[in-house]
């Protein structure tokens, strides 16, 4: 065995401490995210259909979680012109 | 008053069974009242581990159907009076466990033992869930290596989340278990340190037990750990455990390291 692996096999494990803590951050948060998500689309979904017709997959939600930033997006397309007044997209 | 405590850890082969078996033979040898239950359909293996696997007649699907009543399905050590097991039905398919079905034969184990021990299927579904929901405490039966720390960590966010416990707005008390603990390897450096699991999971440690001959031992003779071999190091690790699940403050010991210097370092975060 060269230095070089002996160095090596020294410091697998911290390695693996370090994946595991960067894994596992992302793995919990997503594990909520997903969840949140899901409430939100059927709740947004819940309160169009009140007022209008609704295709499931014209409400898109969308969570982004950056290290500084995270922005929730939530776009919504209108159905197609029915009426004589024109609507834009509406996006939040 | 009883306590269900449920064996788990998300993946496979880890120690579950040989720890459900360790744990709850060690608690009888205190004295305790215990019946540790085989939930792994299909799969069944404490009976093997506990020696018993010629006496069994009926399972828990038995029970939980109304095949056969509890007292018929239910086996008792030979060696120690107080131990009892209920077995996993080798055939069945898995369905047949329902969560009514299986939620009456806890509130009968509860009556007549004090402590209900859960042997759970590895993974992360209904069977492992199935063993997880009625549980007071959880032992996370973890060893140093990274996919079984991750997995862990998927088994503790269901424990509070998909327990009658976290549903009432309470809490499982959840426990870590090393186990396959080689001390030669963690000197080298190549396992992931028990302080860094600690804080990974960041729930209190419970027990180190370390790889060990005497382990495959008790399992061919067909006996726990603790009851083959009190004095091994295994048998020890298990002991003291269960100590501490009793509510006793032990120092912890490191396999292979001096005696306390680990239990000065972490004893605070001891359970
Ligand atoms: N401390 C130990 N030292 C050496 N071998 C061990 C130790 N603990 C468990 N083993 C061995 O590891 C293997 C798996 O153990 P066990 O069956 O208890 O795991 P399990 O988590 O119940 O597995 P499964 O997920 O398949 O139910 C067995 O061969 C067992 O003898
Ligand atoms: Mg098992």
């Amino acid at each position: 065995m060269n230095l070089f692996n002996f160095l090596n096999r020294r410091t697998s494990a911290p390695v693996a401490r370090e994946r595991l803590q960067i894994l596992l951050a992302h793995e919990r948060v997503s594990g909520n995210h997903s969840q949140l998500v899901a409430v939100l689309q059927e709740e947004i979904l819940a309160v169009i259909a009140k007022h209008m017709q609704i295709d499931r997959d014209k409400v898109v939600v969308k969570l982004d979680r950056g290290d500084d930033v995270s922005t929730l997006e939530i776009d919504i397309e209108m159905p197609p012109q029915t009426q004589s007044q024109a609507r834009p997209e509406l996006s939040l | 008053m009883a306590k269900v405590l449920v064996v788990t850890s998300g993946k496979g082969g880890v120690g579950k069974t040989t720890s459900t078996a360790a744990l709850g033979a060690a608690l009888a040898q205190a004295g305790q009242k215990v019946v540790v239950v085989d939930f792994d359909v299909g799969l069944r293996n404490l009976d093997l581990i506990m020696g018993a696997e010629r006496r069994v007649v009926y399972d828990l699907i038995n029970v939980v159907q109304g095949d056969a009543k509890l007292s018929q399905a239910l086996i008792r050590d030979k060696r120690l009076e107080t131990l009892h097991l209920l077995p996993a039905s080798q055939t069945r398919d898995k369905d047949a466990l329902t969560s009514e079905g299986v939620a009456r034969v806890m509130d009968e184990l509860r009556e007549k033992f004090d402590w209900v021990i859960c042997d759970s299927p590895a993974g992360i579904e209904r069977g492992a869930q199935l063993a997880m929901y009625h549980a007071d405490t959880a032992v996370v039966v973890t060893n140093p290596e990274i996919s079984s720390v991750r997995d862990s960590d998927r088994i503790i966010g269901l424990l509070d989340s998909k327990t009658e416990r976290a549903e009432k707005g309470e809490r499982v008390d959840k426990h870590l278990l090393l186990t396959r603990y080689d001390p030669a390897r963690a000197k080298r450096g190549e396992m992931l340190k028990t302080e860094d699991i600690l804080e990974i999971l960041s729930i209190p440690l419970l027990g180190i037990v370390p790889e060990s001959q005497d382990v495959l031992r008790a399992s061919n003779l067909g006996s726990p750990v603790t009851l083959a071999d009190p004095t091994s190091a295994p048998a020890r690790a298990y002991t003291d455990a269960v100590r501490r699940l009793m509510g006793e403050k032990l120092a912890m010991s490191i396999p292979g390291d001096k005696k306390g210097l680990f239990g000065k370092l972490f004893g605070r975060r001891v359970a």
